[in-house]
């Protein structure tokens, strides 16, 4: 009590390091500190035991040649790479209109109706479904009821089934960003809702649904489990399309998946390396995304 | 004659009839659209039963309960016991090492610990561990995370081996221990995802009348935030039991495939996706029904943890 301050006011308000209330609140921080480091570990580690492993099998042949035969070594993966670019390009070519035109609906035409508010939950709903359910329902629908085989075809159905839910909320949420003042504006000069929709609504949200996509395209690159019973895999060059949009063909989420679990060096080396691509894919889609996603047209 | 002069004054001609056709077909597309993707979720769900069908007359609710899985012609027997309580169990280990880490990483990131500019990238860094792909965490979970707990699970195995959970010495190999661990680091971005999301958006009136009534920091957090934001916490954490239940790549990696209901968690077990997984490419008949009917239960579990999510995290906007 010997400065002036304690004295005008009677009591202290100042923090004392060393009281149980202080020290409770120096535990929790560093606890908390704690479980922030512990969380980005695992993302360390992952990142790094991919890139040490993968690095090391980057060249050329790795893009230009077939997986090589069990028990040899040489050889790439460029087969499961270009199946990967036909089945998800597949998949966004259903995903990305049905996706926009529905989003379309929910936030121009709808008006927040019961329907609006159904198909928003449907939405939901339809983006916690397992990938492997997604996986299940392209067999039971187009496999064994023989519409196409294993196939390019029912693994792009697959994929787009799972990158739906996430375009339409995208597409839905950069609509409803773009100012009213702008729907007005075209409707006042005589537009109707198709143009204003197409010619002044859908171009001003573009950057921020070409965000979305982009991360839906990244994340369907990704996806194992709805591909392991649709586009099966294939140790061969696929056909030209659109023949070989119905054979079995391979991809590099399969390949991971199929070469991780044999006992050869060769294999586990190319598994890898496709690791160390989809890893790369998701870095560069992920920062790209948030750069993108600062550029606004209003 | 008025018309036409309001036309030249406007610059805008009559609206033709096939143009406002055009323009209702739009309307009308769209909504067709809208209402498809309800129609996706609904033939899901009716696909997968059709197809089950045969497996579920045979077997009804015994299919449940039972815990043979054995596909030989001649003498088929399934029951989807021994996977569901592996999916039940593997999500709980998940769970339980997931919760404590979510919540402090979002009480980290929610809260002014460290300064904006650097919370921002550290956010990003938690979402970027979401959208790894699922094998990848499995093929690193087969040559780097099996060895490296393999210490810690003989520890458990020595010091803890009288709780029944760890009664069993390690294989050193996969098991429900490692997968759980995984899970635990898939389920971890959704869970400080919607626990940062449900602190940030309280009212900044509660933390100030709080502190203000003299409060430290993490008075305030136990007493104030955490109690206001609970329903939204809880939200986040089904809907990571829903993702956890449905991950298939990295658990069917590493939790070894075995059919057979251990209590310890180092024993290796089988998840419902892993089994599709596993067996799907290559089944015919019977079998297939039978593992239809289980993508039917996993899909039920699935939805049911997801509906509920998804109306708690609802709630929780309504409140404030």
């Amino acid at each position: 009590m010997s400065n002036l301050e304690p004295q005008r006011t009677g009591i202290s308000l100042k923090k004392k390091p060393g009281s149980p209330r202080s020290l409770f609140d120096t535990f929790w921080t560093v606890i908390a500190s704690l479980c922030m480091i512990v969380t980005l570990i695992p993302l360390f580690a992952v990142l790094i035991f991919v890139a040490i492993q993968g690095f090391s099998q980057l060249n050329l042949s790795l893009f230009t040649e077939l997986p090589p035969p069990p028990g040899l070594s040489e050889g790439g993966i460029a087969n499961a790479l270009i199946g990967t670019i036909i089945t998800v390009l597949l998949a966004t070519a259903i995903a990305v209109p049905f996706g926009v035109l529905a989003a379309v609906y929910l936030s121009e035409f709808s008006g927040g109706n019961k329907i609006a508010q159904w198909v928003r939950f449907a939405t939901n709903v339809l983006s916690g479904v397992p990938s492997i359910i997604a996986g299940i329902f392209a067999f039971g629908l187009l496999v064994s009821s023989g519409i196409v085989g294993f196939s390019a075809i029912a693994g792009g159905f697959a994929l787009a089934v799972l990158m739906l839910p996430t375009i339409v909320r995208t597409t839905d949420e950069a609509l409803q960003i773009v100012p009213q003042d702008v729907r007005w504006a075209a409707f006042g000069i005589g537009a109707y809702n198709y143009q204003t929709v197409l010619k002044v609504v859908l171009p001003a949200a573009i950057p921020s649904i070409l965000t979305g996509v982009t991360l839906a395209v990244a994340r369907a690159a990704g996806e194992t489990a709805p591909l392991i019973f649709t586009a099966l895999f294939s140790n061969f060059w696929p056909s030209v399309p659109p023949k070989g949009l119905l054979e079995p063909i391979a991809t590099l989420s399969v390949l991971v998946y199929n070469f991780a679990t044999v006992p050869f060096k060769p294999q586990q080396e190319l598994a890898w390396a496709g690791s160390l691509i989809l890893v790369l894919l998701v870095l560069i889609t992920s920062v790209t995304a948030r750069w993108a996603s600062r550029q606004k047209t209003y | 004659m008025t018309a036409q002069l309001s036309n030249r004054q406007t610059g805008v001609g009559i609206r033709s009839e096939s143009e406002k056709t055009f323009n209702k077909g739009f309307i009308g597309l769209t909504l067709a659209f809208a209402l498809g993707i309800g129609l996706i979720l609904f033939s899901i769900g009716a696909v997968i039963t059709w197809r089950a069908w045969p497996a579920i007359q045979t077997f009804g609710f015994g299919f449940l309960v039972n815990s043979t899985w054995n596909p030989v012609q001649g003498r088929e027997s399934y029951g989807a016991l021994p996977i569901i309580y592996g999916t039940l169990v593997s999500s709980l280990i998940s769970l339980v090492i997931a919760i404590p880490l979510g919540v402090g990483t979002a009480l980290f990131l929610s809260e002014d610990f460290i300064p904006l500019k650097f919370r921002t990238p550290l956010v990003f860094l938690v979402e970027l561990l979401a959208a790894i792909p699922s094998v990848v965490y499995g093929l690193w979970g087969i040559f780097v995370l099996i060895p490296f707990i393999q210490p810690f699970a003989l520890w458990l195995h020595e010091t803890l081996g009288w709780i029944p959970f760890f009664s069993t010495p390690p294989s050193g190999g996969p098991g429900m221990f490692p997968a759980g661990i995984v899970l635990s680091i898939m389920i971890l971005p959704i869970i400080t995802a919607i626990s940062r999301d449900s602190l940030a958006c309280l009212p900044p009136d509660l933390r100030q009348a709080s502190l203000g009534l003299g409060a430290t920091r993490w008075e305030t957090i136990f007493r104030v935030l955490i109690p206001a934001a609970i329903s939204g916490i809880v939200g986040g954490i089904m809907l990571a039991l829903g993702r956890a239940m449905g991950e298939t790549m990295a658990v069917t990696m590493i939790i070894g495939n075995v059919n057979r209901i251990s209590i310890s968690i180092l024993e290796p077990a089988n998840t419902i996706s892993s089994l599709l997984a596993n067996q799907f490419a290559e089944a015919s008949g019977m079998q297939v029904a039978a593992l239809m009917y289980a993508a039917l239960v996993l899909m039920i579990l699935t939805l049911v943890v997801n509906i509920v999510a998804d109306y708690i995290v609802s709630q929780v906007k309504a409140k404030y």
